[in-house]
């Protein structure tokens, strides 16, 4: 419901502002334009995700995966203990976590919807406070080089784009830890269930 | 020649050879797993399409500017540099528009001023959390996200906030 408030939110507002700000033409087009920014968005991702999930099948099949897994397991049994209960959820959360670490989004997003898939069985349509951990650990960004950025300052003239390093280690540090400690501290307020 | 163009040639290669070494089929594995992707990009579209034609609207009508604006005496508050507004609005719905608004913003005051710099570690530190919500309650089915995103966006606060203590502690202002 809280994207669909969101969403409402956004539209209504767009328009309200269009029309004050009379560009109510440029905001029926970004509408449309939009859209089919979507599907452009969708097929520029299409190969690599379909290249991630293939190399992630093999990474499964040869083992790989469950040795990443046993990497994280200690640290990951103490956040999703649940969770790390069934040994399938548990390796495509630990190579969730580690193509996060190496910065590869487009690998992390198909094994972490794969464990969010089996994380979300029987609870009815209702997020659990590890599936809802999993999420936040997701939308906090916990990458060890962030290549794009510093591609971005090297484009605007940086002689050192990859300086800012220990800067977003450290904010990247905090942001986790406070979503993790929010997470908590609201899944006691809102209980509804375990 | 940096790190992360090393990554993903060594990974590939590595992987093919450590299921080779088990005698798995690795090429018929691959395309297996490819398929897979394929389905969940099916699942991934319609979040995409609802989001990116409000988020384009969002931009379009002015909103982003106004909202900026009256920001900008809390951010001063909480040590934020009022120029990275905008960016902070884009940043939990759309990772491409972000990196634009990044893009933008270093141009203007130069990568290495301390804007430039607090928009760089924004950057690096948050992620494109709607999009994230979206794609994956969606994809495993779950309708009462609960306090996922209050949760989430605590995160990206104290991200923001983080990012322009980083800064100021690593370069000064």
């Amino acid at each position: 419901m809280a994207m669909a408030w969101v969403w409402t939110g956004m539209v209504v507002l767009s328009l309200a502002f269009g029309l004050l700000t009379g560009r109510l033409d440029a905001v029926a087009n970004a509408a449309l334009e939009g859209a089919r920014s979507a599907i452009d968005l969708s097929i520029s991702m299409a190969g690599i995700l379909c290249l991630w999930s293939g190399v992630m099948e093999i990474m499964s099949a040869c083992g790989l995966s469950a040795s990443l897994a046993r990497t994280f397991r200690p640290l990951l049994r103490r956040l999703l203990p649940n969770a790390c209960r069934d040994e399938e959820t548990l390796a495509a959360i630990s190579a969730n976590v580690s193509a996060n670490l190496l910065g590869l989004g487009n690998a992390a997003t198909p094994l972490g919807i794969r464990a969010a898939q089996r994380m979300a069985r029987g609870c009815g349509g209702t997020a659990s406070n590890e599936l809802c951990l999993l999420v936040v650990l997701n939308t906090a960004s916990i990458q060890l080089i962030p290549a794009t950025i510093a591609s971005v300052r090297a484009a605007a003239g940086c002689q050192t784009p990859f300086d800012i390093l220990p800067a977003v280690w450290l904010a990247s540090v905090l942001s986790v830890a406070a979503g993790l400690t929010a997470a908590r501290l609201l899944s006691r307020i809102g209980r509804a269930r375990p | 020649m940096n790190l992360s163009s090393l990554v993903i040639p060594v990974l590939l290669a590595g992987v093919a050879v450590c299921g080779m070494g088990r005698r798995v089929d690795v090429y018929g594995t691959l395309t297996h797993g490819a398929e897979e992707g394929l389905t969940v990009l099916l699942r991934v579209i319609p979040a995409l399409v609802g989001l990116l034609t409000a988020v384009s609207m969002f931009r379009a009508s002015g909103a982003t500017e106004w909202i900026s604006g009256l920001f900008a005496p809390a951010l001063e508050w909480l040590g934020i540099p009022r120029e990275t507004a905008p960016l902070m609005l884009v940043r939990p719905v759309s990772g491409n528009g972000a990196l634009a608004v990044a893009s933008d913003l270093m141009n203007t005051y130069g990568p290495d001023s301390y804007v430039g710099r607090v928009v760089a570690v924004m950057l690096g530190s948050t992620e494109t959390t709607f999009y994230t919500i979206a794609v994956y309650f969606g994809s495993a089915g779950i309708h009462k996200t609960r306090h996922t995103i209050p949760a989430a966006l605590t995160a990206d606060l104290t991200g923001f906030i983080a990012s322009a203590l980083a800064v100021r502690i690593f370069f000064g202002t």
